[in-house]
């Protein structure tokens, strides 16, 4: 983008010249219908297993698969229905960020949580 | 198309509002708009998730017992239907961005027809569980918390009695606040399906479609997590 | 700057339209910030009257003034008004509207509509918080904590958290259209570090906005929930935790102080450079700190809990990083000071109030620095102190800056130029009736005096006086500029496009502004706060 200043009325792209401005793929791209289809049958398939796999004991790590499927599914669900994987750096900041703090209130939570029963220990 | 007359055309957009000087601006800055709102949203489901984090971490046993009684057939089927009605989202916007008017409505009213099934078991989910709880007598099965809540349904007592009322106060309050949304979403939905057979929308501009197809996606993904976090704790 | 008699421009946004309806649907920032202007200004009224009835019961030691039901109702409305409905919105909300499009170029926010709409939420919100706080009143203090609230509390908590959650939603909108704003409207050649630092803090403050609110939206829904259907999220009797309840509040209410400063911080920036003629200090440093604080400040928040009962462990962990959001705050102020060294201060009301901020607002910081060390705050907690800590940076701090920014670009929002006299005298009246009101806290709270008590031990007595005679010193203080600012919209000297020969894009606009700012898009070749070259033009109309 040139830092010419505009002769006439106003230029095209009249916005900060910052890289984060310009989307990763020009607005003309359409994702083919087929994608869709896809990551629809992907997110059926992960469904039946997270049904399956919850009939099976795996003790501590239950919760684990669990959610390791839920973050597939929603990943999914996030880089292609919602488009993120092909829209700007931005989003990518946006969703990031939200998830970080959801994921320090929980972490800080738990701090709490879980140190209470420790001992405490007397000085000296 | 040259440039100038690309510009011009665009510049004259009926859908253009005044504080931004071309429709790809106002694309980006509504998407960008949209995408914050998300955001906050997984705050606002987030302190919810949260609360749930912490009573999970203290009371296994009891959300254990209390995922049990909740019918993870149910919860399965609603999450197909509710997957389903994201594609026919996803769908939808595919056919406004590549010019076939005609389909963009119907994939919408798919939508809407989806979810309308989804909150459609969910009143028959919720009515059996509260039901018992009118009427005089004994409630028994009332799973709403508070002091009609019969735990002995649940074959619990003492200690954990209370603590599966705390698993049921998340299972209303989670669902039932996504369900909220869902209910919310819906009418929005009805009025892009109408301006979409109206023909206002077109590869150039069909702004609105996408937005609510991000606002559909979310509901979506926090299904995702209530299902297996509410219907399938503990083996089954 | 031309002797000759100014006069105000033939078209501006205050002539565009004379009927309500063209207040009422406006979607002119510029008229959105004034509507707010008008809307907070009588919510602080209301704030200040519960504090009088507050002040004025601490008279006497025994309690005698009014029942301790009554006192509890007075300390809550005066938190409950001034927190959610004046601090929150306040700059952002005023002055955030009515600048941001211009100091960056554009003829309006990113969505005008959405901005109008977060005025009549905000207007919905106070009105149900009034009703709920003038019918039957809430006790419960502020913070709305488990389980008074939920079980023991028979006052209108239900209808108060509606009015709050719904005015969360007011700021959320607030914050969201300043980051679309910020981010795609900037005017060609204006790059993130040529930004003005007020745009920076609105930017750090629509993030935790954005972020936090919605936290303690849904945890007053949850109280909403356990006082209506009876559900059991903090009841200790079915496993609940009325601790969770705090760390949740507090998730947000320790980032929302971020909120009720950074904007007042940003305002200091500008009025330091413009009125030491000299280039900020530290622009980048400043502008980090922004974020940093806004970042750091969603890690901090159990420090209102060390005694509640949470983990000492993790109290620790909390005070460790409750030192570290410390560090942001003090290195802006160490620019803002090195901004005043070697520069040609002239002492205008706007600087008066900047003088006022840094001193006021160190002390403020310093005690807070008190409160986090665990140990002492086992002592401090729930004493005067704390009360005496958060007025120093929420008044000495946050509305010395509104105080400032106000004056300082109140000749650009109406065209004319208050009384400067005036301007100094309030300013001297209000630092000392503040001062008067809140030192003796700290002192009494060191002494051990209780917050939110309604009698005290007699020995008190003198420094509660003080105190009360201190806030009608600065009931006046503030009554001041409310009337010479007022009358100046009507009898005021028209100021001219630049009064300061300040740097900034809304400078080059005229004054009062036109309703689209800007005849031509303006291109920014510039390093902001370049005092050493003379002020742009502006473009008549």
């Amino acid at each position: 983008m040139s830092e010419q200043l505009p002769s006439e009325s106003q230029p095209t792209h009249p916005r900060g010249h910052a890289p984060e401005n310009q989307p990763a793929h020009p607005r003309g791209h359409v994702v083919s219908w087929k994608v869709y289809l896809a990551v629809f049958l992907v997110l059926c398939a992960l469904t039946v297993i997270t049904v399956q796999v919850a009939g099976h004991d795996f003790g501590p790590f239950n919760l684990v698969v669990a959610l390791g499927v839920a973050i597939t599914k929603a990943t999914l669900v996030v880089l292609y229905f919602m488009h993120a994987r092909y829209s700007e750096k931005l989003t990518h900041v946006v969703i990031a960020s939200s998830l970080a703090f959801f994921v320090i209130l929980v972490f800080l939570l738990l701090a709490d949580y879980l140190s209470r029963p420790w001992p405490l220990v007397a000085a000296g | 198309m040259s440039e100038l007359a690309a510009h011009a055309s665009a510049a004259h957009h009926p859908a253009l509002q005044h504080q931004f000087t071309n429709l790809e601006q106002q694309r980006e800055a509504s998407s960008l708009g949209m995408w914050v709102f998300i955001a906050q949203e997984v705050l606002f489901f987030g302190g919810l998730f949260a609360t749930y984090t912490v009573y999970r971490f203290l009371y296994p046993e009891a959300f254990s017992v209390g995922s049990h009684h909740l019918s993870f057939k149910i919860g399965f089927f609603n999450t197909l239907v509710l997957i389903a009605s994201s594609l026919t989202m996803a769908m939808g916007v595919y056919s406004a961005a590549s010019g076939k008017k005609n389909r963009v409505a119907g994939f919408i009213l798919a939508t809407i027809l989806l979810g309308s099934v989804f909150l459609g078991v969910k009143y028959f989910e919720y009515g059996e569980k509260i039901r018992p709880c009118f009427g005089d007598g004994t409630h028994t099965g009332c799973l709403v918390p508070g002091h009609r809540f019969d735990a002995s349904a649940l074959h619990l007592e003492g200690d954990s009695a209370g603590h599966v009322q705390i698993f049921f106060s998340l299972y209303f309050g989670m669902t039932g606040l996504h369900a909220l949304h869902m209910i919310i979403g819906i009418p929005i939905l009805l009025l892009i399906a109408w301006w979409s057979w109206q023909g206002r929308y077109s590869p150039e501009y069909h702004t609105p479609v996408e937005l609510v197809g991000l606002y559909w996606h979310f509901v979506d993904i926090v299904w995702i997590f209530l299902f297996p976090l509410l219907y399938l704790i503990g083996s089954h | 700057m031309s002797r000759e008699p100014r006069s105000l421009p033939a078209e501006h946004y205050l002539k565009a339209g004379w009927d309500l309806k063209s207040w009422l649907l406006t979607t002119d920032h510029k008229r959105i910030g004034l509507l707010y202007l008008v809307s907070i200004t009588l919510m602080f009224a209301i704030g200040s009257l519960y504090a009088g009835i507050v002040r004025f019961n601490l008279l006497v030691p025994d309690g005698s003034q009014m029942s301790a039901e009554a006192y509890n109702k007075a300390f809550t409305g005066h938190g409950v008004v001034m927190v959610f409905f004046f601090l929150i919105p306040s700059i952002p909300a005023t002055l955030g509207n009515f600048l941001i499009p211009l100091m960056i170029g554009a003829k309006d926010l990113a969505f005008p509509r959405i901005n109008l709409l977060s005025w009549y939420i905000y207007l919905v919100g106070a009105a149900l918080t009034m009703w709920a706080l003038l019918t039957g009143g809430l006790e419960t203090g502020w913070t709305f904590y488990t389980p008074y609230s939920t079980v023991f509390a028979e006052s209108n908590v239900e209808l108060a958290a509606i009015g709050i959650f719904v005015a969360g939603f007011s700021s959320i909108l607030t914050g969201l259209n300043f980051i679309v704003t910020i981010h795609k409207m900037r005017a060609p050649g204006l790059s993130w570090f040529r930004l003005p630092l007020f745009v920076w803090a609105h930017y750090a403050t629509s993030i935790i906005q954005v972020l936090g609110t919605p936290v303690i939206a849904i945890t007053i829904l949850l109280v909403a929930l356990e006082r209506i259907f009876h559900f059991g999220f903090f009841d200790p009797n079915r496993g609940g935790d009325p601790i969770l309840f705090q760390h949740l509040f507090w998730f947000y209410s320790h980032p929302a102080v971020y909120i009720m400063i950074l904007p007042s911080m940003g305002v200091i920036s500008e009025i330091v450079t413009c009125f030491s003629r000299k280039r900020i200090f530290g622009y980048s440093f400043i502008a980090m700190s922004s974020l940093a604080i806004a970042a750091i400040g969603f890690l901090v928040w159990a420090h209102h809990l060390f005694v509640s009962g949470m983990a000492v462990y993790a109290a620790m962990v909390f005070s460790a990083l409750s030192f570290l959001v410390a560090v942001p705050s003090a290195i802006k102020t160490f620019n803002w000071t090195a901004t005043l060294y070697r520069g040609s201060v002239k002492w205008d009301t706007p600087m008066i109030y900047v003088f006022c901020f840094i001193g006021l607002f160190l002390i403020g910081g310093l005690t807070g620095l008190f409160l986090a060390s665990l140990g002492v705050d086992v002592h401090l907690t729930d004493t005067y102190f704390v009360v005496a800590h958060f007025h120093y940076i929420m008044v000495g701090g946050a509305i010395m800056g509104y105080l400032g920014g106000l004056h300082f670009w109140w000749p650009k929002i109406t065209g004319r130029q208050y009384v400067e006299a005036w301007g100094k005298v309030s300013s001297l009246l209000v630092f000392v009736g503040f001062n008067l009101t809140f030192f003796p806290q700290f002192v009494l709270g060191y002494l051990g005096m209780p917050r939110r008590y309604h009698a005290y031990p007699e020995e008190f007595q003198i420094l509660n006086v003080l105190s009360t005679a201190g806030a009608t010193i600065l009931g006046f203080g503030y009554l001041f500029p409310f009337s010479y600012l007022t009358h100046s919209v009507f009898r005021g000297e028209p100021a001219g496009d630049n009064p300061w020969g300040a740097k900034g894009l809304e400078w080059t606009t005229q004054s009062p502004p036109t309703t689209h700012n800007f005849d031509e898009v303006p291109v920014v070749t510039e390093e902001p706060y370049d005092y050493a070259s003379p002020p742009k033009e502006a473009a008549r109309v």
